[in-house]
């Protein structure tokens, strides 16, 4: 057995049952929306919310007490002919973060897309509703799905409704946006089946863990990897291939670039760790992984320099999700391969899946406080906004709450996690790494201060054209302070992210 | 060579042309086309597998080819999602042709 | 050179001009014309592969609704192709490389074929008794990889609901806009007379036969949503409002029989999408049937677009 490969259980675990139910329940919400013709969908789609949150709790606190992860083997077939289902500690991390985002954004978007009566829904907040739970349905399958395959359908399921929903609104440049960005998931796609490919004529199937047994570094494994890498970099939006994004995420109604910038581009980067760290955890080469970590710097640097340059506030944001999204990429070459005898690679295991979920939180609070933002004042254009602090105080205190975040500055999960991926480039002697992260926490700092110094300026508020009601604020609040509170974690490599991993990546810091 | 590998060689062409008209075709409809055909070579080279795998009394592999039945359906939403975006495009703004546009444009 | 190789060459040679001219093709029209003819020569290719199944479900998805749906919006479509917004050669030049370079790569990769095929016929074909099932095909999408087939019916209702959304709010509910024929012509309204029947049957057989012969309810539907769409086209029906019931109905059906029998799965299988001893094949058969109703009606209405006008009261 080759040393990286993953030693799980091959039988279905006591609690398994719960990951058919997390990917099971929003299913089962879209099937009775439509019978019922979408008289209950808000209803519908809230309680199965609560239901969602209950089963991720539920999965998170399983994987915390059995330490070890859950496996379920979908209709007793054993992989390589059936399919496993499997949640490690990432996973059962990932999804309870998720689920925690999805009620909150859920919440947000009643003022939006609510309906006051059981009456027939309107386009809008019907379609909303929807594609809400196919996100999470997908996102959660994407969390837990151990076969390639699988997770094919699953990224289908989450670009399918994540297309219609940039659109919602049905303007022209919504709607180029959303075809733009349908183009470059479908090519996505087709990379990544493609890859799919040559590894199952190479290696008789598609199951992660098998895989991570027979895969070696031979020319067809390393053909495969690159085309399934660059499909899902294409989805991921990472620089080069991020122009989809910005006009897509901006153009969303603010609940949509809420869960599109937190969540949907972040199913496409598990899957992308998944296939080098766990499927083949011995083709990850020393040039690959500081390719892609190069890539992630370029990211940084060209989306926070764009940042800086834009006038509307969710353009704004959409090009600080691409700088972020490139600190995710430096758990190649920090947690990987050649890095992975030292005991920083968990230390950098931990800080770059820390970002992630920091970054989630501080990603929906910002969007979300955008959009109250806009319909307060009408419009989202970030000179006009002097004053707006004394108007919305509360929102835009949770809007420099979740810019600490993104700046990385303490306390918050977004300094955490940077300090730990710091750490990692400098005692692994990568120390190129760690000059771009100095630089892209400044450059956030100078978007960041960019948006609250207007806000802040003390002339007279502006009219606001629409009351935003104090629950609404305080929601936001409450998801920004998630980003603050995740900076509480102990500033050490987490034994819960490591658990289910192979035994390498489990030496802690002394 | 076997019609097994030939048949594969012309996937791998298929693939290539069709990733040729996805990115240098500059009307969408085309893409779309472009797109299908790309598609279709990824399936052949499934298809290919297949073959390759027959054993046990069967002609082929069947995993493969119910991987690529999925495909093949998967592929079809695709498309009639894409198409219904383009048609409702060119309704709002009579265009046909993905431009590159600037995405700093005003507007909600 | 046998004869079988000399037919596999001219095949491919067919396969690869027809891709070639529809990429290359100037216009739109002779584009999708040639599209659906390479629908139809890939499928006598998938035969040639021994896979039926999957030439059954690309000869009537790919050469049959797909090219509909294209031709659709080819006729809809307004705007000239503005040559100006063409791709520089210098891009094109880089493009070609590009392809070249991944076509290599990917020949290279056939080529490279391992001693002993990694398959998983054997697996497949012995745990198939215990199924009831003939056709292997069937096994592995009903069976082994059934969260699959689940997963990608809901995505189809999903891509459903995507289309949908796209119409103007005033339209929500109302009747999609598919090309209907005011004054049909003799020939469409005697085919779409004379063909469903047949079609129908056609259809209804291959969900039937699916089990152990090739076929199913992926390909059963796409025959019956290809006639129903021919009825609607000919105007010998009229196109349903969206929110109609039974349309509604119709669509989550399948889905849900198929939910509902992988959920009872826990208690009388001890695993989700597992089937009793004994107890598969007929519920296999209850499932491939709604959900030949489902795909049949949901792939009808993909191609008949988003609403478009109110139904009259």
């Amino acid at each position: 057995m080759a040393p990286d490969a993953i030693v799980l259980s091959d039988a279905t675990t006591a609690d398994g049952y719960l990951l058919v139910l997390a990917i099971i329940f929003p299913v089962i919400g879209i099937l009775l929306t439509l019978a019922f013709g979408g008289r209950y969908v808000e209803r519908i789609a809230l309680v199965l919310l609560l239901a969602g949150l209950v089963v991720a709790i539920a999965i998170f606190a399983a994987v915390l007490r059995d330490d070890q992860s859950l496996v379920y083997i979908v209709g007793n077939w054993k992989p390589p002919l059936g399919i496993a289902l499997r949640a490690d500690g990432v996973s059962a991390a990932m999804m309870l973060t998720i689920a925690v985002i999805i009620c909150a954004i859920g919440l947000y978007a009643r003022g939006e897309f609510g309906q006051s009566q059981a009456t027939v829904p309107t386009r809008a907040s019907y379609a909303f509703w929807v594609l809400l739970l196919a996100i999470w349905s997908g996102l959660n399958a994407m969390a837990v799905g151990a076969d390639l395959f699988n997770l094919y359908v699953a990224l289908e399921l989450l670009t399918f409704a994540a297309v219609p929903l940039v659109c919602l609104k049905g303007y022209e440049e919504t709607i180029k946006a959303a075809l733009r960005y349908m183009l470059f998931a479908l090519l996505g796609s087709v990379l990544y089946l493609l890859g799919i490919a040559l590894i199952y004529g190479a290696y008789g199937t598609l199951d992660i863990a098998l895989l991570s047994d027979r895969v070696r570094p031979e020319p067809i494994a390393w053909i495969a990897a690159a085309l399934m890498t660059a499909g899902l970099l294409a989805k991921t939006a990472l620089f080069p291939l991020h122009l989809w994004l910005p006009p897509a995420h901006a153009g969303a109604p603010p609940p949509g670039s809420a869960v599109l910038s937190a969540l949907v581009v972040k199913g496409s980067f598990i899957l992308i760790v998944r296939l080098w760290f766990d499927a083949m955890p011995g083709l990850l080469s020393f040039a690959a992984a500081q390719l892609l970590a190069a890539l992630g710097a370029g990211a940084i640097l060209f989306g926070s320099v764009l940042a800086l340059r834009q006038a509307r506030l969710k353009l704004l944001i959409a090009y600080s999700t691409i700088a972020q999204i490139g600190y995710l990429f430096f758990i190649f070459p920090l947690a990987s391969g050649d890095s992975a005898s030292t005991p920083w690679s968990s230390i950098a295991w931990t800080g770059g899946w820390l970002q992630l979920f920091s970054h989630a939180f501080a990603k929906a609070a910002m969007f979300m406080a955008a959009g109250l933002i806009a319909e307060a004042v009408g419009h989202d254009q970030i000179a006009d906004l002097r004053g707006i602090g004394r108007a919305l105080p509360v929102t835009i205190f949770a809007f420099g709450l979740a810019g600490l975040s993104l700046m990385g500055v303490p306390p918050s999960g977004g300094f955490v996690a940077k300090w730990m991926l710091l750490s990692a480039t400098v005692m692994e002697g990568q120390w190129w790494w760690a000059v771009v992260m100095l630089v892209g926490g400044l450059l956030a700092g100078g978007y960041v201060f960019m948006v609250l110094g207007k806000a802040l300026s003390s002339t007279t508020p502006p009219v606001l054209r629409v009351s935003i009601p104090r629950h609404s604020e305080v929601l936001v609040l409450a998801v920004a302070l998630c980003a603050v509170l995740l900076g509480l974690v102990p500033l050490q490599p987490s034994e819960f992210l490591t658990i289910g991993r192979p035994d390498i990546h489990t030496t802690a810091l002394q | 060579m076997t019609s097994g590998v030939l048949l594969g060689y012309c996937g791998a062409v298929l693939v290539g042309l069709g990733l040729f008209g996805l990115v240098t075709n500059p009307e969408i409809l085309r893409k779309i086309l472009a797109f299908n055909v790309l598609g279709n070579g990824v399936f052949l080279l499934f298809g290919v597998i297949a073959r390759r795998g027959a054993a046990a009394g069967l002609g082929a592999d069947p995993v493969p080819q119910a991987l690529v039945i999925t495909g093949i359906v998967v592929a079809f939403s695709a498309t009639a999602m894409a198409v219904g975006l383009l048609v409702r495009l060119n309704k709002v703004s009579g265009q046909t042709i993905m431009t590159s546009d600037d995405p700093t444009n005003s507007g909600k | 050179m046998t004869y079988d190789l000399a037919f596999d060459i001219s095949l491919a040679g067919l396969l690869l001009a027809i891709a070639l001219w529809t990429i290359a093709a100037r216009t739109n029209f002779p584009a999708i014309v040639l599209f659906m003819i390479y629908g139809l020569v890939l499928a006598i290719v998938w035969v040639r592969l021994s896979a039926v199944d999957v030439a059954l479900t690309e000869a009537a998805i790919g050469g049959g609704v797909t090219s509909m749906l294209l031709l659709g919006a080819a006729a809809r479509l307004q705007g000239k192709n503005v040559a100006s917004e063409q791709l520089g050669l210098p891009g094109r030049l880089a493009a070609a490389l590009l392809c070249i370079f991944v076509t290599a790569g990917l020949a290279y990769a056939v080529f490279l074929r391992p001693e002993v095929a990694a398959t998983l016929a054997p697996m497949a074909k012995e745990n198939l008794a215990e199924s009831g099932l003939g056709n292997p095909v069937a096994g592995v999408l009903f069976v082994y990889r059934a969260l699959d087939t689940l997963l990608e019916k809901v995505v189809l209702l999903l891509a459903l609901v995507g289309v949908w959304s796209l119409a103007k709010d005033e339209m929500w509910g109302g009747i999609p806009g598919l090309r209907v024929y005011a004054q049909p012509s003799g020939i469409l309204v005697y085919l779409a007379q004379v063909l469903p029947p047949i079609g129908i049957m056609v259809g209804i057989y291959m969900f039937w036969a699916g089990a152990n012969y090739p076929g199913g309810a992926f390909q059963g539907g796409t025959v019956l949503a290809a006639m129903w769409l021919l009825v609607m086209m000919a105007r010998l029906q009229d196109v349903p409002a969206t929110s109609a019931p039974w349309v509604r109905l119709c669509l989550v059906v399948g889905p849900v029989a198929f939910l509902a029998i992988g959920l009872s799965g826990f208690v009388f299988a001890g695993s989700f999408l597992g089937y009793p001893e004994g107890h598969a094949k007929p519920l296999i058969i209850i499932a491939e049937a709604t959900l030949t109703l489902s795909i049949g009606v949901t792939l009808a209405l993909l191609v008949a677009g988003p609403p478009e006008r109110m139904p009259q009261r």
